[in-house]
């Protein structure tokens, strides 16, 4: 997929070395929570949770030697249970690839790069639940920029950004986007 | 993508996102829980004027794994056998809110008439017209192809460089045709077998290649080869004079176990069915650790799925594109 254009007017608010450290402290936390890295599943919402859920997934295998991120990370693809898919052009599916050992009664920890509207997290908790039955599901979002409109919160926040609902919030990553940023563009002209 | 009428229609990098689809769709079907939430609240009707079990049956499967209501119209017993129209079906079928029409008939074009005809305002999908097309079969002959031969990580890929022979009654045949079109868009290398009372007029302006000997196509080291089946139901009886006698078609066309030896140990064994055993392939060749033409009904699903996914799933900007 190619990555949309960063408007002329963005300010970049995180930059490489904010993300790295945001997922960093994230990785820490969800091993405090956890205490420790046993029964637990990372999946990354394509397209750019995937590769924040992948880095997340190295972080915790460098603390916990026990933690495999080939069998205990994978990604969730969340197009086909969408609820606004009759509101624009067909969308490309993303790869739903589970680890090996499935999700049921695993802790399962959802990655995304930006928490909004806590839409797309809805959708990934049905997709999760036609999957298998996980003991608990957790949230981890790089970002969290408020105007929710379901009652979803997010269990890890790497940088809360209070924002305009008229502003656009837009996550590159490295793997997708070239570079690492956080960036804001739109709102009051 | 507004139509599925013709694989003729699709040019390579949508066939390509067809096939993409297909892929996520068939991980899916692995599961536990099958079922999608995708296109509840729409309605895809399968209006079949001819006999058909896989089609139909795949269809159906393809549209309630996806939540869309399914409506299944055969012309057997039905207004058409008082003599109803096409467009007064369609019609019909329009007032009751039909978003996919999926249509088999015996007529060539008839699922062009109703896409182009302004009777219904919802997608026209074919499901094979008389001796013209059949869009979803060669689409899920390439997903089998591809998902074979392919490579591991078969995303984004086309078939370029695979050589695919397609054996028997061609003139009969929409698979054929559909296939012909679908596999060259897709860079494969097609070669036709027949006699030459099964081959249409002007097939020497198809994209592939034609042969009348099934033995020297085998030793070429093809990486697939198709089999279709002899439509006695479209020939008068004993043959019509398309070949001299079953045993001798058999004899000169059939896949058996001497010609399935020949073949190379990766090439794959496929046909659309309903297989006449015995004839056009030996029960041998079509239980054989190549064949995959059970494996073909089981995608035949994914690829309807992701069919119905591309042409249902958006919203009404599609409709412009």
């Amino acid at each position: 997929m190619s990555s949309p254009p960063v408007p002329a007017d963005g300010r970049e608010v995180l930059g490489p070395g904010d993300v790295s450290r945001a997922l960093t402290r994230i990785a820490h936390e969800i091993l405090e929570h956890n205490k420790g890295a046993d029964g637990l599943v990372l999946l990354g919402i394509p397209t750019r949770g995937l590769p924040l859920a992948e880095r997340l997934a190295r972080r915790l295998a460098d603390v916990e030697p026990d933690f495999d991120p080939q069998a205990q990370c994978g990604s969730l693809d969340i197009t086909m249970h969408r609820d606004d898919l009759h509101r624009a052009p067909v969308r490309p599916l993303g790869e739903t690839r589970l680890p090996v050992g499935g999700v049921d009664d695993r802790v399962v920890v959802l990655v995304d790069d930006v928490l909004f509207s806590g839409r797309t997290i809805r959708a990934a908790l049905d997709a999760l639940s036609d999957v298998g039955r996980p003991r608990a599901v957790r949230l981890a979002v790089l970002v969290d920029r408020g105007h929710r409109e379901l009652p979803i919160r997010a269990d890890h926040v790497g940088k809360n950004l209070p924002t305009a609902t008229s502003e656009r919030v837009q996550v590159l990553v490295e793997e997708v986007d070239g570079r690492d940023a956080v960036v804001i563009s739109g709102g009051a002209s | 993508m507004r139509h599925l009428l013709s694989a003729s229609d699709l040019d390579r990098d949508t066939a390509v996102r067809i096939l993409d689809t297909a892929t996520e769709m068939a991980a899916t079907q692995g599961r536990e829980i099958k079922k999608l939430p995708t296109l509840r609240g729409r309605t895809v009707v399968n209006l079949f004027f001819e006999d058909s079990t896989r089609t139909r049956i795949s269809f159906e499967t393809a549209a309630k794994r996806l939540s869309a209501d399914v409506i299944n119209f055969a012309a057997k017993g039905s207004s058409v056998s008082k003599g109803e129209s096409l467009k007064d079906t369609a019609l019909t079928l329009q007032a009751m809110g039909a978003d996919a029409v999926v249509i088999r008939h015996h007529a060539s074009g008839a699922p062009h008439l109703l896409a182009s005809s302004g009777w219904l305002a919802g997608a026209v999908v074919n499901a094979g017209d008389g001796t013209h097309q059949h869009p979803t079969q060669a689409l899920l002959d390439a997903f089998t192809l591809r998902r074979h031969l392919g490579g591991p990580d078969t995303a984004g890929h086309d078939l370029a460089g695979l050589r695919v022979v397609i054996v028997g009654d061609v003139l009969h045949s929409r698979v054929a045709r559909s296939n012909v079109d679908l596999l060259s868009t897709l860079g494969a290398e097609v070669t036709l077998v027949a006699p030459p009372t099964l081959l249409p007029v002007g097939v020497s302006a198809w994209p592939c290649r034609v042969s009348y000997h099934l033995d020297e196509a085998i030793d070429a080291g093809p990486d697939a080869v198709m089999m279709l089946r002899v439509q006695r139901e479209r020939m008068s009886a004993a043959g019509g004079g398309f070949f001299p006698s079953p045993l001798e078609y058999s004899r000169r066309y059939g896949l058996d176990a001497r010609r399935l030896a020949r073949l190379p140990s990766h090439a794959l064994v496929m046909h659309p069915g309903p297989m006449n055993r015995g004839l056009e392939i030996s029960a041998e060749a079509a239980d054989s650790v190549r064949s995959v033409i059970v494996e073909q009904v089981a995608n035949g699903v994914a690829v309807r799925m992701a069919v119905l996914y591309l042409l249902l799933a958006g919203g009404p900007k599609e409709e412009n594109t």
